[in-house]
């Protein structure tokens, strides 16, 4: 049983800030906490074809092999992280069963399966200015020809690490970053979303 | 009033109060303060940095070497680029600049921007690279450092050209133009920095470019002769700017004074605008003028030949240069142009691409006159360096001293070290060498052109990372507790860490002695959350493990945990934590809080470059944990309200077992460890249970008197009990057997620093050892870092035989004690040593590093 009622995200705290400034903003941008999001930590040498269609077989979906890509399917996403890294993220309090499948897809000595759900948590910055509000942190080039929906990037946004995901073209990123970094990245949000 | 009755692209229509040195003048919008002053007939502007010279406003732009203004907070401005505003006020200075104390009110942020083209410069040039690379659908980010594009194009009478082309650049989606904006830096792979000025503060602009373009133009240069400072005399070009782009004429009789044809319609446009024009002395025909002669508000006469022409405005040109300093930023060479008289891009870089007037695309005919006699063999008042108040009497002072290369020179005379540079200056300074020491002028070659070619604020380079976003700061889930609940906080690298709960009215002192006596005789909490936290998982996890640590795991069972050490290759302590024993293959280790991502680097890096072909896997999750200490002897008896299901006893939980529990339907994972010597545990959960948990066990450890405590009482529960604190006991210079951890280190396996320990020097006997200090008065506190002798009133120099690295009052012992390291430390248990401090010399008796159960009675209780 997952005690849910006393599960305290790490941006809780942020939830009447970011709602503020998405009301306040007249040039469509809306921030919010996307908490508890399930995050299975995944390593496994993608050279063992076997370990890696036994892993697709239970996701439902190839892992990614292109460097800085996301495969999604069924509510189901897998960021690529690193030749032998990946972050599958899922709807919240799926973490047992996921964790178990893949470990499962694995076998006893293949890999590694890390449940890191509480390890980050998840910044939806969301409007026709959210690309402006990251340029004033993020070196990584997310114009539309460059980086599009499916598109991630491990990289800093001022200078807390993030992933950053793009998950449509409206444009919505999803900003991964550590929970203890997450009261500081949303600080800066909200002080850089006052520049121009 | 100088201001012309019309022309210009200032508003008469809109006029501008300001103040200058406390002077109420009003100027139009559209000015610059330079530009202003000058239609307000203020010639001079600033005094020079060595000499105490009147000086006016020399040039229309970014040159500028005299005209220097402080306003507000921001100092050493260059009038010709401060845009007017109502209410400015500014003040002449010096030739030095005055900080302000207090903080800059201005909001600077940092953008990022990419781009397929960056055109640096909006001129003619720059304008028309812009529009070619729009249209082709590029990417395109367009700087210039002036308020509107357009460069000399704004000096004339037709702008249409200019006008529509910025119109339609202004309209492409892809385009992006930023005037006000000055590319300062050019660094590694087209990345190129720009500063934008902005009402509310600056702008700093980080732009990844795949292809540059450089339209940066020429500045003119003015000619070297005596007495050439005096406000009044400025440079030909601006003239015409003031003319045709402000509206102002800067003088009413004007002298020009030239060694080419670009000034050959000057004289007909200052006529136009009701200027005499008294002479044209032109070098490429006729005598130079050898002295000039002023008054307090600058100019009044020039001399040619033997006649004093009454003037109070000389337009001077000696030529022009080309602005390579971000081609040459870019490691581009250069060449001297004898036709030009110019130094001009010599060769290409990839991705750099120089043109217009930077690339010396432009006709001129000149005779090149580097120096202009004076009517005697004095040199000291030729000045080459406005700014640095620099003559050619002081160059030749360096040459006759034996110097020949410019950068010396440059360092001598402090020629171009000015804020402005040496735009005006550098050139000539090139030029006047190669005739004083008869080398040719592209042997003499440039000082090297670096990064920031403009002066760059602090603000600017700070951004927002100011105040709270300074740096990250980086908290627990449990955080909003301890500020609820008053605590006093610790830096620990990026952390926010509780140094001590003070009750009302209690000091540190007290309320550490407090926490410290209830983790030793009730139960104290402290949240240890920020522990580094690696998985480790697979076929070769012990293998690695046993290689990276000093001691083995071989015999550590599933469902335990193992403190572990560990070495550079140096045999130096780098990390050490507790390792925990997960399931087979499967560990977990803990890294010091400050040490997490080094750690971490530090196994990958022996992982893949030394040990690929081992089959283990990292994983950090230190923020996925929360983790809780629960101290003291009453701690099994507020778990035991916590936890039902889970057998406490010692026989059924030991010390250093693992044990997996739930508490109100949290997941709990319960370890038996101890920084404390008391009995102990620490409970992690996901971290978003966190503060619910740390909640959970304050009301279980009520009936107990539970109490939280921070880093500072940790620090003297440890030390009591001799366990090191990685950073204070060590600095990388320290091995185990330093610390007497020799029962840590391995003799049967291999690790990573085991060979460094046959090394003669870490061998040797006289090393120094961890021991413990106990004053000899009980109240007496050792400084930390204090250096420590071997008698009291030791004759200099003094020997030093080590330093104290940890020092505490201890309620549990009645007094101070202390760690140090000291020169064959463990020979002299029983031996007094000396701390002499300024005021007083504190003795102390050498004892074995543990002060508290030695028998760890209470730890395995």
């Amino acid at each position: 049983m997952i005690a849910e009622a006393i599960r305290r995200s790490a941006l809780a705290d942020y939830a009447d800030r970011f709602a503020f400034l998405s009301a306040a903003s007249n040039r469509g941008l809306s921030v919010r906490e996307v908490p508890f999001l399930t995050q299975i930590n995944l390593r496994v040498n993608p050279s063992e074809t076997g370990h890696m269609s036994a892993i697709a077989r239970e996701l439902g979906f190839a892992l990614p092999v292109d460097p800085n890509t996301v495969a999604s399917r069924g509510g189901r996403s897998c960021l690529w992280l690193g030749p032998d890294e990946w972050l599958i993220v899922a709807r919240p309090n799926q973490q047992t069963a996921v964790e178990a499948s893949l470990r499962s897809a694995l076998g006893e000595h293949g890999g590694s399966v890390v449940d890191v759900s509480a390890n980050r948590t998840v910044i939806e910055v969301t409007g026709p200015a959210a690309r402006d509000l990251l340029a004033h942190g993020c070196a990584v080039d997310l114009h539309p020809k460059r980086f599009e929906p499916g598109h991630c990037a491990q990289t800093l946004l001022a200078r807390a690490g993030v992933m950053i995901h793009l998950i449509d073209v409206t444009p919505t990123f999803h900003l991964y970053v550590r929970a203890s970094f997450a009261g500081y990245l949303a600080d800066w949000l909200l002080d850089a979303s006052g520049s121009d | 009033m100088s201001r012309l009755p019309r022309g210009g692209r200032i508003d008469r229509n809109q006029p501008l109060d300001f103040t200058f040195n406390g002077q109420p003048l009003t100027g139009c919008a559209g000015d610059t303060l330079a530009s202003a002053l000058l239609a307000n007939d203020v010639r001079v502007v600033a005094r020079s940095i060595m000499h105490d010279r009147p000086r006016g406003v020399f040039s229309a732009g970014i040159e500028e070497p005299n005209a220097l203004v402080q306003i507000g907070s921001e100092t050493m401005l260059r009038a010709t680029q401060v845009e007017l505003h109502d209410g400015l006020a500014a003040t002449g200075l010096n030739g030095k600049g005055r900080a302000i104390a207090g903080t800059d009110a201005g909001r600077f942020d940092k953008v990022y921007a990419h781009s397929e083209v960056l055109v640096i410069g909006g001129g003619g040039a720059g304008l028309r690279a812009a529009l070619e690379a729009g249209r082709r659908g590029d990417r395109v980010i367009l700087m210039d450092e002036q308020q509107e594009f357009g460069g000399r194009l704004l000096n004339a009478e037709d702008d249409a050209w200019a006008r529509s082309t910025v119109a339609e650049l202004a309209a492409m989606p892809e385009v992006r133009c930023l005037t006000r904006t000055t590319a300062f830096g050019y660094y590694d792979q087209n990345l190129v920095l720009g500063a934008e000025r902005r009402r509310e503060g600056e702008r700093l602009w980080q732009v990844r470019a795949r292809n540059v373009v450089i339209a940066t133009g020429a500045h003119e240069r003015p000619l070297v002769f005596a007495n050439n400072d005096r406000p009044g005399i400025m440079l030909a070009g601006a003239v015409s700017t003031y003319l045709h782009r402000y509206g102002v004429a800067p003088g009413r009789h004007a002298v020009i004074f030239t060694n080419n044809d670009s000034t050959d319609t000057l004289a007909a446009h200052l006529r136009a605008a009701g200027i005499t024009v008294a002479a044209v002395v032109d070098l490429r025909r006729g005598g130079p003028i050898t002295d000039t002669e002023g008054g307090s508000q600058g100019l009044t006469a020039v001399r040619v030949g033997s006649d004093w022409i009454p003037c109070d405005l000389l337009c001077v040109s000696g030529g022009f240069n080309p602005t390579v300093h971000l081609f040459s930023q870019a490691q581009g060479r250069l060449r001297f142009d004898e036709g030009l008289a110019c130094f001009l891009p010599d060769g290409t870089r990839p991705g750099v691409e120089v043109i217009g007037r930077a690339a010396g695309d432009f006709e001129l005919d000149i005779k090149p006159v580097w120096l202009v006699p004076g009517d005697n063999e004095d040199w000291s008042h030729h000045f080459i360096d406005l700014e640095r108040d620099a003559t050619v009497a002081d160059l030749g002072q360096a040459v006759g001293r034996g110097m020949r290369s410019v950068e010396h020179i440059k360092r001598y005379t402090t020629i171009g070290t000015g804020s402005d540079q040496g735009k005006t200056a550098g050139i000539n300074e090139t030029a006047i060498i190669g005739t004083l020491t008869g080398q040719p002028i592209g042997g003499v070659g440039t000082t090297t052109y670096r990064p920031p070619y403009v002066p760059v604020s602090f603000s600017l380079w700070a951004g927002r990372n100011r105040g709270e976003l300074f740096d990250p700061i980086r908290v627990t889930p449990i955080h909003s507790w301890h500020v609820a609940h008053g605590a006093i906080f610790e830096d620990v690298g990026q952390w926010k860490r509780p140094w001590y709960f003070p009750l009302a009215g209690e000091d540190m002192a007290t309320a550490v002695r407090r926490e410290c006596q209830q983790a030793r005789e009730g139960v104290g909490v402290m949240d240890v959350s920020t522990l580094g936290k690696i998985d480790i998982q697979g076929p070769d996890a012990l293998t690695f493990l046993n290689r990276i640590y000093t001691n083995a795991f071989d015999t550590l069972p599933v469902g335990m945990c193992r403190y572990g050490l560990m070495c550079r290759a140096d045999g130096m302590v780098f990390d050490d934590g507790v390792v925990m024993h997960l399931g087979e293959n499967h560990y977990l280790a803990t890294t010091t809080s400050g040490g997490a991502a080094a750690v971490l680097d530090w196994f990958e890096e022996w992982l893949q470059t030394e040990w690929p072909q081992l089959e283990v896997r990292f994983t950090s999750v230190t923020d996925h944990w929360a983790a809780i200490a629960v101290v003291g002897p009453r701690s099994r008896e507020v778990l035991a309200n916590l936890f039902f299901g889970v057998p406490l006893d010692a026989p059924r939980f030991p010390f250093l077992a693992i044990r997996e529990g739930e508490t109100q339907g949290v997941p709990v994972r319960l370890h038996r460890i101890t920084f404390s010597g008391e009995l102990a545990y620490e409970l992690w959960a996901p971290g978003w249970y966190g503060l619910a948990l740390w909640e959970a066990v304050m009301a279980a450890g009520a009936p107990f008197g539970i109490s939280p405590y921070g880093t500072e009482a940790m620090h003297v529960l440890r030390a009591e009990k001799g366990y090191i604190i990685i950073g204070q006991e060590t600095d990388g210079t320290i091995t185990p057997q330093d610390l007497g951890m020799d029962w840590i280190v391995s003799k049967k396996k291999d690790f990573v620093g085991k060979r460094s320990f046959l090394r003669s020097d870490t061998a040797r006997k006289d090393r120094k050892h961890l021991v413990g200090l106990l004053p000899v008065e009980h109240d007496e506190l050792l400084p930390e870092g204090a250096q420590l002798t071997l008698t009291a009133e030791p004759s200099e120099p003094v020997p030093m035989v080590g330093h104290v690295t940890s020092s505490y009052r201890s309620a549990t012992l009645g007094r101070t004690f202390a760690l140090a390291l000291v020169r064959s430390g463990r020979e002299r248990i029983g031996d007094t040593v000396y701390a002499p401090l300024p005021d007083r010399t504190i003795a102390a008796t050498i004892t074995e590093p543990i002060f508290w159960d030695r028998e760890n009675r209470r730890r395995d209780s």
